[in-house]
This record gives C-alpha cells, structure tokens and sequence, in this order.
C-alpha cells in the first residue's frame, strides 16, 4: 500500500482509539508506531515525550508529525496529523449535531449540570499543578517548600497583575517568554 | 438586565468583531494560532487561555458554551486540545469556524515539531529556549488562575449545594488521588443525570 495512505490510515486509528488524553493515549501510539510497524525507535519514542514536554502542542499531535517527518518527509507529516484528527472531527461533529437535536431533553441538560462543576474542578487542578511547576519546578506537590525558584516566583507575580490588567493573553505568553529569557540572562 | 444581553453588550462594547465576518474568521485564527503556538502543556491548559480569549476579551461565546464542551471533549476519543477547538469553532461560527480552530490548533505543533526534529539536540539542551519557555509557562499559570479563580467564584455565588460538592469532590479525587480525569468526568456525568435534572441548575 501507498505509505501515504498507510500513515493518514494508521494514524486515523490510533486517533479514534486514543481515548482519556495525554499520557493516556502514549501505550497506544507506541503499540503502533514502535512495536507493530518499527517507524522509530524506543529511544527515538521517548524523544517525543521529552519534545512533548516542552513543546506547544498534544503529544499525538507531536508524535503523528515526528514519525510522519521521518517516514515521509513533509507530506509525511502532513497526512499523519490530518489522519489523528479525521476521527476528532467526525465525531466532534456528530455529537454537535446531536446536541443540537437532543441538548434540550432533561437528561442531557442535567448530564451537562453535573460536568460543568467537574471542568471547574479540574481547570483548578491543572492551575495548581502549573504553580507547582513554575515555583518549584517539580510536577507534584513540593516536598520542600522553601525551595522555590525566584525567577519563577518574579515572572508569575507580573503575569498576574497583568491579568488583572487585562492584558490580552498572547501578549502576556509572549511578555513572560521575554521576561524568562531576560531574567536567565540576568540571574 | 439579563445575562445573555449584558453578554451581547460585553461583545459589542469591546471590540466589535462580529462572528462570521471575514474580519471575524481572521481574528479567530490568529488568537487560535498564537495561543496554541504559545501554550505548553495538556488539553486543561490550553483551555482557560481560550476562555479568556473567546469569552472574556471578544465574548463570541459564554462560560457555559465553553464547559459543556470542555467536558465533551474530555470524554471523547482523541486530542482534548482538538477536540475543543472544533467544538468551540463550531458553536462560533458554523463549519466554516471549525476548520478555522483546527488548522489554527494543529499548524503550530506542526510546523514546531518538524523543525525540532532536525535539531533536537540544539533545542532540548539550550538554556537561553529553557528559560524562554519557563517564562511562557509562568505566563499560562497566572491566566489559569485567573480563569479557575473566576469559575470559582461563579460557581460558589449560586449557592447551590449539589454542584458545589461535585465540584469539591472532582477537585479532591483528581489532586490527592490522581484520578484519570476521564473517570471523574464520568462518575459526574452520571450523577448530573440522575440528580441535577432539576431546571435551577441549568
């Protein structure tokens, strides 16, 4: 088969199959890519993760580009990405449909009244764990509090007294990427 | 005045962008763009930046709009960060609005990694791209708090109990017991179905 073909196909189900997001999806992209078709190497995987980690972008995302690049080249990772989003896209869309035809039966709405806390909920728990990892540079709860990172602290203080500011979001990411930059320089 | 008018005020009083427009259409993608282009870490991260952009400076959308989808595309197969973005772009703006956010969500990822792929080493290892990146990330986590602050505050002024608690309960499993949030997702979905069918919590 057209290895074209076989990266926008291979790639379709990896995307359809990778359910509970993030890490969730990386045993199943490996399965594919690693073990089963030998595209890239274990190591050449575990790049991806580390790019992932530092990179803008979902993993999937990363590693359907990485492995399309080197299959492929360009269009390589052109068809691969566009394969992991084909089944977001159908079915994002049918359930917008449905909701659309169905949103207003109690069943739904009150389905919907019991996620919106949860989303709260969780949008909480990402923001406690990005001051985790701003401060104190460490992904979980600190061990030791005392150690945090000044640099850190100095950026977060100004970022947020821009929020309140009401600077708009993009530049604010592109004003602390600057003040990270200028801070290391300095410090 | 009601909330949906003072929302509609809100759109027109800041900056007067109407969805649909071909102005519209551009502005979409490159906030879409930037952001994704700027923003490090999961689908939950993303989000609130959205949020910001779309609700709170431009209001093509509400609160509730951006979690219900939120949650929908927690729960769905796929990419979240994706998975939002066609959902957000279809409430905005029809088809035409989806293909907008998902090209604006995947272009930056893309054109990142095919770069990085040739240079790895240079990149991973660089302090001055380190610190560039940790100052982005201190950026996020300020708009973060901010957003989940809000949300907060939202949620407690309704003083209702039951979605207080489930709000409590998630935020608990998920932090302290590292629940995958799908799960959490779930188990609320379920209890919103059989005990929130009430219309005071619409």
């Amino acid at each position: 088969m057209n290895i074209l073909l076989l990266l926008y196909w291979e790639f379709c189900k990896i995307g359809l199959f990778c359910v509970g997001g993030g890490y969730a999806s990386l045993p199943w992209i490996q399965a594919a890519v690693v073990d089963n078709y030998h595209w890239i190497t274990m190591t050449e995987f575990i790049d991806i993760f580390t790019i992932s980690q530092m990179t803008p972008g979902p993993i999937g995302i990363n590693a359907a580009t990485f492995v399309g690049t080197k299959i492929a080249g360009t269009p390589g990772a052109v068809v691969a990405t566009l394969g992991f989003v084909t089944p977001s896209l159908i079915l994002c869309l049918l359930i917008t449909y449905l909701m659309k035809k169905y949103g207003e039966l109690s069943a739904i709405k009150g389905t919907l009244n019991g996620l919106r806390p949860a989303v709260v909920a969780l949008i909480c728990t990402a923001g406690l764990s990005f001051i985790w990892l701003s401060v104190w540079n460490t992904e979980s709860v600190p061990t030791n509090f005392a150690d945090f990172d000044i640099k850190g602290i100095i950026i977060l203080l100004i970022a947020m007294i821009a929020v309140k500011k009401k600077v708009s979001v993009i530049t604010l990411l592109f004003g602390s990427g600057i003040a990270g930059l200028v801070l290391g320089l300095l410090m | 005045m009601s909330n949906e008018n003072q929302q509609l005020d809100n759109a027109v009083n800041k900056l007067n962008i109407v969805p649909g427009t071909r102005h519209f259409f551009w502005v979409l993608f490159k906030s879409t763009f930037l952001i994704s282009a700027f923003t490090v870490g999961g689908g939950m991260v993303i989000i609130p930046l959205l949020k910001k952009k779309y609700v709170d400076e431009y209001g093509w959308i509400d609160d509730k709009d951006t979690l219900d989808i939120t949650a929908i595309a927690q729960s769905l197969p796929g990419v979240m960060a994706v998975n939002a973005s066609i959902m957000l772009g279809y409430k905005m703006a029809g088809f035409m609005g989806t293909l907008v956010t998902i090209l604006a969500t995947i272009l930056p990822p893309l054109i990142t990694i095919t770069i990085i792929a040739f240079f790895y080493d240079l990149f991973a290892h660089n302090y001055y791209v380190q610190m560039l990146l940790k100052g982005m990330q201190c950026g996020a986590t300020a708009v973060i708090i901010d957003v989940g602050l809000n949300l907060v505050y939202k949620l407690f002024k309704k003083k209702l109990l039951l979605p207080i608690l489930i709000a409590i309960g998630t935020f608990i499993a998920s932090l302290c017991f590292n629940v995958n949030p799908m799960y959490c997702v779930l188990v609320d979905a379920i209890i919103g179905l059989m005990l929130l069918r009430d219309p005071k919590y619409n």
